[in-house]
């Protein structure tokens, strides 16, 4: 699904990823863990297609394909997904409105037929319940005076509506009370999928008793610097961090 | 009362057939502005002797006049003696004969804004076959209206049919001397729009310019003078989201409204001259004053307007609120792109007690555009409680475009309640990126969250008003992102 080779990547000059390699395969659930600063978003972003990093050097295949030649937009209808860590909010754009221009793009460029109204807003009600999101929240502008887990249920609402094959979660669980937590996590839980890839970015193990990951990886100063299984988060929630750094060094 | 509604009728149809275009003969006075001039233009056009008056009073007073300067425009003196104030329609052999004859890309913009053909050919000026001209919208409209006694014609029509109406409201709103630009307009104006409304009557359906196939030819210097008595409501759309292909560059249009008592007038404008090319050459500079005047008590006018052509708009569409318990409110989207700048806003004069004012003015600014929000608010001295509710946002969409706001307010009276509230904000790169991270391509995504941003004013505009003017901005946004 995704293969990452030596990436680096700058911002303004700085290095900020130093040669990343990743391999996810269609089906599995990675966690990327790491210290504040470490390159988590940065990763995420550059993934996604954000403007202002410059890829210095190495590959991402996703699909077999070079993914760093397609635009942003173009990333989305192939089906790549980021959930935000810090949803954006857009005054006066009707949410279900946004939701529906979004659904539609990408089955237009997927070479599906647009969904009208009433099959989008079935397919909405649907989806809804996954993460128990309130229905006023539909009528208001996209996320425009939400409350912190609000945006994050949101999200994760985007991401189940527009069904896409590799989704990166940029710390889904931040911000979340202990009750909505799990309930996001639920939601990701119903939309792992034998065809679909999810990459978490998280700081705590709690999400990760939720949503078991296969790889749980360390990210530090830009290099990914350990490796292992689920047990490996139980280690950090215990350790630190700072074993691990002191052991690559 | 039927026997209003039947004398209206036949005047119509009989103006119908008639028409202003028909009773003038096709010549043109040579350019330049004097009492001679002016004599010309009143007795071309078979007018009452009041009318000749009036202008000559107006011109008079024109000439002791200087011309206005303002700090955020710039454009280029007008030399006022090389403009022809008089000059017929075109006859047919003068315009395109067909739609191949036209500007390729006026044509585009057409086709951009899904206009169909017929229409194409009217607003480019083409010779309309006389088919489509007989089953126009416009002669149904007319019958539907005189039945409920609604008085809607050319402004030259109404000084035929209906002088002592005319006479009575003329200046009573925007007097002859009030400014430059309208004393100008007062002395030399071309043609424009009458609109009577009886007592009580709520005017069947929008009225629209539209719709008045004649009016495109009204020229530079258009006034309009809308009157709706006691207990009546109009609703009137002014412009077209299409750019008509315009020859003049200086445009002084004045409009007149009167709201008598609890009669509401609802004004509604998508403008859209053209802009002048990316350099801002061959604009037009439009200086307009409208106002309204709530005469009677509890009487209401809204202003809405879409702004997007013009190389300069200068224009302030004001309220007086004479009556006690008087509403007036000003919904306003103004965009410049390029080198266009905009100079608009309001007045609000509240004269009577309990006078109720709202304004809400969203500015967009792309490429070098300037834009600037001008308003004043007055409460008078023995306008008790009155209330105004402000609030000023503004759009940039890159680094080379401005966006100014000069509210002012003189309050006389303590008991009044005013509120303020003005913003500033970018397109940002987070939001941008954001919809293209759903699929969204920044095309759509720019005109989302453009749209968005005026919403609040999108929805007073009648329903496919609102459709058009949100295409109109698509358009005139093309090219500014990226
Ligand atoms: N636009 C930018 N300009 C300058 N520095 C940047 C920019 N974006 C990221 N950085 C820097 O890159 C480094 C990595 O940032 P990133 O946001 O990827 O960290 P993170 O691992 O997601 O951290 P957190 O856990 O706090 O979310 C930080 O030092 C950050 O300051
Ligand atoms: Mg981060």
């Amino acid at each position: 699904m995704l293969t990452i080779k030596n990436l680096h990547v700058e911002v303004d000059g700085k290095a900020i990823l130093k040669g990343i390699d990743l391999e996810v395969h269609a089906g599995e659930v990675h966690a990327i863990m790491g210290p504040n600063g470490s390159g988590k978003s940065t990763l995420s972003n550059v993934l996604a297609g954000r403007d202002g990093y410059t890829v210095t050097q190495g590959d991402v295949l996703y699909q077999g394909d070079n993914l760093l030649q397609y635009e942003p937009d173009e990333r989305a209808c192939r089906g790549v997904f980021l959930a935000f860590q810090y949803p954006v909010e857009i005054p006066g754009v009707n949410n279900v409105y946004f939701l529906k221009a979004a659904v539609n793009a990408i089955r237009q460029y997927q070479g599906k037929e647009e969904l009208d109204a009433m099959d989008f807003m079935a397919l909405m009600k649907q989806k809804m319940t996954l993460v128990k999101m309130d229905n006023t929240l539909l009528k208001r502008s996209v996320n425009e005076g939400f409350s912190g887990g609000e945006k994050k249920r949101n999200e994760i609402l985007q991401m189940a509506m527009l069904d896409p094959k590799l989704a990166i979660l940029d710390e889904t669980d931040s911000g979340l009370d202990i009750d909505a937590l799990r309930i996001v996590a639920e939601g990701v839980n119903q939309l792992r999928h034998s065809q679909r890839s999810i990459v978490m970015v998280t700081h705590y193990q709690r999400l990760l008793s939720y949503i078991v990951p296969d790889y749980v990886h360390v990210l530090s100063e830009g290099q990914i610097v350990k490796s292992g299984d689920k047990n490996l988060a139980l280690e950090l929630e215990e350790k630190g961090y700072g074993w691990i750094t002191e052991e690559v060094a | 009362m039927p026997d209003t509604a039947t004398e209206v009728a036949s005047l119509v149809d009989k103006d119908y057939e008639h028409g202003f275009v028909t009773d003038i003969e096709a010549d043109t006075v040579p350019p330049g502005l004097n009492e001679d001039v002016i004599r010309l233009i009143s007795q071309k056009k078979n007018e009452p002797d009041f009318m000749l008056e009036w202008r000559l009073k107006a011109y008079r007073h024109w000439l002791t006049l200087q011309p206005p300067h303002w700090a955020h425009i710039n454009f280029p003196e007008i030399d006022y003696q090389a403009i022809s104030y008089y000059s017929a329609p075109k006859s047919d052999k003068e315009r395109p004969k067909s739609l191949e004859e036209v500007d390729p890309k006026l044509l585009e913009t057409y086709e951009k804004l899904g206009i169909p053909l017929e229409e194409q050919k009217m607003l480019a000026g083409v010779a309309v076959d006389a088919v489509f001209d007989s089953v126009s919208v416009a002669t149904t409209f007319k019958d539907k209206l005189a039945k409920e006694g609604v008085i809607f014609c050319a402004f030259s029509e109404a000084l035929q049919t209906h002088p002592e109406l005319v006479k009575q409201y003329l200046g009573s709103v925007v007097p002859m001397t009030d400014n430059y630009f309208a004393t100008l307009n007062s002395a030399v104006f071309s043609d424009g729009s009458f609109v009577y409304i009886p007592k009580g009557v709520r005017c069947p359906m929008e009225l629209s310019t539209y719709f008045r196939i004649n009016a495109s030819h009204t020229g530079q210097f258009e006034r309009t003078l809308i009157v709706a008595e006691e207990g009546s409501y109009v609703s009137y759309l002014e412009g077209c989201t299409a750019p008509r292909r315009d020859e003049n560059q200086l445009h002084a249009a004045v409009v007149e409204l009167v709201a008598l008592d609890n009669a509401q007038i609802k004004y509604s404008t998508v403008q859209n001259w053209y802009p002048g090319d990316e350099n801002g050459q061959g604009g037009i500079y439009n200086f307009v004053t409208k106002r309204g005047d709530c005469r009677g008590h509890h009487a209401k006018i809204s202003w809405t307007q879409v702004e997007t052509g013009s190389a300069i708009t200068w224009k302030y569409p004001s309220c007086v609120l004479t009556g006690d318990h008087s509403v007036g409110e000003f919904y306003s989207v103004a965009l410049t792109h390029h080198h266009q700048q905009a100079d608009t806003g309001t007045k609000m004069v509240h004269l009577g007690k309990h006078t109720t004012s709202t304004i809400i003015s969203k500015g967009i600014s792309a490429g070098q555009g300037q834009n600037a929000y001008r308003g004043l608010v007055r409460i008078a001295k023995q306008a008790d409680n009155a209330r105004n509710y402000t609030q000023c946002d503004s759009l940039l969409m890159g680094s080379r475009c401005g966006a100014h706001t000069f509210p002012s307010v003189e309050v006389k009276n303590p008991t009044a309640t005013l509120e303020h509230e003005a913003s500033t904000s970018k397109i940002s790169d987070d939001q941008l990126f954001y919809c293209l991270q759903r699929g969204i391509s920044e095309e759509d995504a720019v005109s989302m969250i453009v749209n968005g941003f005026c919403k609040e004013i999108f929805k007073e505009l009648p329903m496919e008003f609102a459709v058009e003017a949100q295409k109109l901005l698509d358009m005139s946004l093309e090219g500014a992102v990226g």
